[in-house]
């Protein structure tokens, strides 16, 4: 006798290699481009997609991010349906052009004629002590770019499930991968497809204070909601996974509640400002706080990054401020 | 078509952007644009000889000076007058000025506000052109300014090494806004960086029609046979300021801006004619028909209302139904 099992554990990575192969088999438009898939790219998360599909769906570029991402944007207008890789999130700093100036504006500034589906993952975070260039969280820009959306998938299940969505997106999409992340395993359901971008996920109810956060963060705010709960403090936690467009409706009905806010990010700040003016301006009463990293570059010892990177003792300090 | 009509339609062509950009110096004097505008008044040989090359399918990635790309690739005035007047009935529907123009029924993916910003794109079209086997080729227009970019050179470096069909066509007009060109830029010839990556660099007169078109035959069927990219400049001046803005100043010597007048493209072509045996009323109805076509253009862009209404929307494609759209039909506003 044989039990079909609907659900698997395997790794964020891996959540991520099944979300590009599958969509590479069902729709031939579907590319990649990015630096060292030889090899599955610095990350691995590419893995055997070069055998697969061979050169011409898995494009090794030069290094020349702003480049390659440009041809990406040509390509998405031109009927392909680009998944660009950018190293580290701190290289995005070179295709800021063509990611500000030309994907997100070309469907509004030619009036809808064309359509830029184009997919840029990046791995963004600190923790591996690779220091100031190499550990960045830069998702503050990339939120205030009218025309652009942003993902950020804190489990395995999550990972697929946007990562599918936001390839069969007409509109450029960033997905944003805590690096920590990619060798955690959790659960994923194969009777569920896709995650659609724009959706909350609340994953732990409570009621006094509302946590809220996305990425690897999500399970620090766990740990300290567990804490807290211990100290008679119950909390809800939202994990944002799209950071743009925001689900202000599943924050607001928590706050709506809870009456105290915190937002939690591995940035400096800027996700945070945004989140908590929407909520300021909805409900003027919510007291709201930031828990995000120092105004410091990120250092490379471990122990000189746990100052400026946010802690779990960060966040309990950060939802006892608010009582 | 026979020779003489193709000839005469050059004629057409450069005479059609000439006057239209006229025009839109007229505009803007009187305060009727939106924003600034590029003009090319005295390039338009090469933006004709050039996509007398091409042929319908073929794509085109323009820049800021592009309105002669857009009258050679087979856009009208009346609609390009519009966009820049902000009304609804230009191309973009005023949403992009004259900087933004794209025509997909032209396969005219769009003029660029970013200087070398458009070089990448088009490489990405040959891309795609390349994988589907469309048999399109791909021309990236830039002027001499952009090949100092980053993205001209990695942009070429990419499509040498994946050997796609596109065409770089470098509109070397001496000056990158009021910065002459032998200042900023380490060679006389960009098209000797061609060799920089292992492709053809070609320099040709800007200023003939005939030779560009030559030129750029050449290098299109390298492109079409799978040969990969040229690098294809076109030595020419702009007779106008940089932009509306350039009132003319110090920056070019009269005299050098009176030799390359002496070379009017439009003034040449047209003596080249008549040479040729052209009868002169062919030409002069040629002359009466630009001019009504540019009043009609003129009143058309006028008369015509502005897209308020759409301002708010379109900033998302809404024919997948995963993101913005989604949430929108769920209730919880747009994605601002």
């Amino acid at each position: 006798m044989t039990i079909a099992m609907a659900t698997r554990t395997i790794t964020f990575r891996d959540a991520l290699y099944e979300a590009l192969l599958e969509e590479m088999e069902r729709d031939e438009a579907v590319v990649l481009l990015g630096e060292d898939f030889a090899n599955g790219g610095a990350f691995g998360v590419a893995g055997d997609l070069t055998e697969r599909f061979g050169s011409d769906r898995v494009v090794a570029t030069p290094i020349s991010e702003n480049g390659f991402v440009g041809v990406a944007v040509g390509a998405a207008m031109t009927g392909l349906r680009p998944v660009v890789e950018i190293m580290f999130m701190d290289f995005m700093a070179l295709a800021m052009d063509q990611i500000t100036n030309h994907a997100s504006k070309i469907h509004y500034m030619y009036a809808g004629q064309y359509e830029v589906p184009l997919v840029i993952r990046t791995p963004f975070g600190a923790g591996r002590g690779y220091g100031a260039s190499h550990s960045q969280s830069l998702e503050g820009w990339l939120i205030q770019i009218p025309g652009l959306q942003v993902i950020a998938p804190s489990n395995p299940a999550d990972a697929k499930g946007l990562l599918k969505s936001a390839i069969r997106e007409n509109n450029p999409v960033v997905c944003i991968e805590n690096k920590l992340l990619y060798p955690k395993s959790g659960e994923v359901d194969d009777t569920v497809d896709l995650v659609p971008l724009g959706v909350a996920r609340t994953c732990r109810r409570g009621g006094d204070v509302t946590i809220a956060t996305y990425g690897r963060m999500v399970d620090m705010a766990l740990e300290a909601a567990a804490l807290l709960a211990t100290e008679g403090v119950e909390c809800d936690v939202i994990d944002l996974r799209t950071l743009k467009p925001l689900d202000i409706k599943t924050l607001l009905a928590s706050t709506a509640t809870t009456g105290r806010f915190v937002f939690v990010e591995e940035g400096t700040g800027g996700v945070g400002a945004e989140v908590c003016s929407r909520i300021a301006e909805a409900q003027p009463g919510v007291r709201v706080v930031r828990v995000a990293a120092r105004d410091v570059p990120i250092p490379s010892s471990g122990p000189l990054e746990q100052h400026v990177i946010p802690q779990i003792a960060d966040i309990l300090d950060g939802c006892l401020n608010t009582l | 078509m026979m020779e003489i009509e193709t000839f005469l339609n050059y004629y057409r062509l450069m005479l059609r952007i000439r006057r239209c950009e006229e025009r839109i110096g007229w505009l803007f004097a009187r305060g009727l644009t939106m924003g600034t505008a590029h003009l090319s008044i005295g390039q338009e040989a090469s933006a004709v000889g050039v996509l007398a090359a091409s042929r319908p399918g073929d794509q085109v990635v323009s820049t800021h000076r592009g309105h002669g790309h857009l009258i050679a690739k087979g856009a009208m005035p009346a609609p390009i007058l519009a966009e820049i007047c902000g009304r609804a009935t230009g191309y973009c529907r005023g949403k992009g000025g004259s900087q933004h123009i794209a025509v997909r029924d032209l396969d005219f993916l769009g003029t660029n506000g970013i200087t070398g910003g458009g070089i990448p794109v088009a490489t990405g079209a040959a891309m795609t052109a390349k994988l589907r086997r469309t048999g399109a080729v791909v021309f990236s227009f830039f002027g001499d300014g952009a090949a100092n970019q980053g993205t001209f050179h990695e942009s070429l470096n990419m499509a040498a090494v994946w050997n796609l069909p596109i065409v770089y066509v470098c509109e070397n007009n001496g000056y990158a806004m009021y910065t002459a060109q032998r200042q900023v830029t380490s060679v006389q010839d960009i098209a000797v960086r061609a060799a920089g990556y292992g492709i053809p660099g070609v320099v040709v007169d800007g200023m003939d029609v005939l030779a560009v078109r030559e030129a750029a035959s050449e290098a299109v069927a390298r492109a079409r046979e799978g040969r990969g990219p040229t690098l294809l400049e076109t030595k020419t001046y702009r007779f106008a300021g940089h932009s509306k803005s350039d009132t003319g100043g110090k920056y070019r010597p009269k005299d050098e801006i009176a030799a390359w007048q002496q070379r009017d493209p439009l003034v040449t072509w047209r003596q080249y004619l008549l040479d040729r045996g052209v009868d002169e009323a062919d030409i002069v109805s040629i002359d009466a028909e630009i001019d009504g076509e540019i009043e009609a253009a003129t009143q058309f862009a006028l008369d015509s209302a502005y897209a308020e209404d759409e301002a708010l929307t379109g900033a998302y494609s809404t024919t997948a139904a995963t993101g913005a759209d989604l949430l929108v039909a769920a209730g919880a506003g747009g994605p601002l």
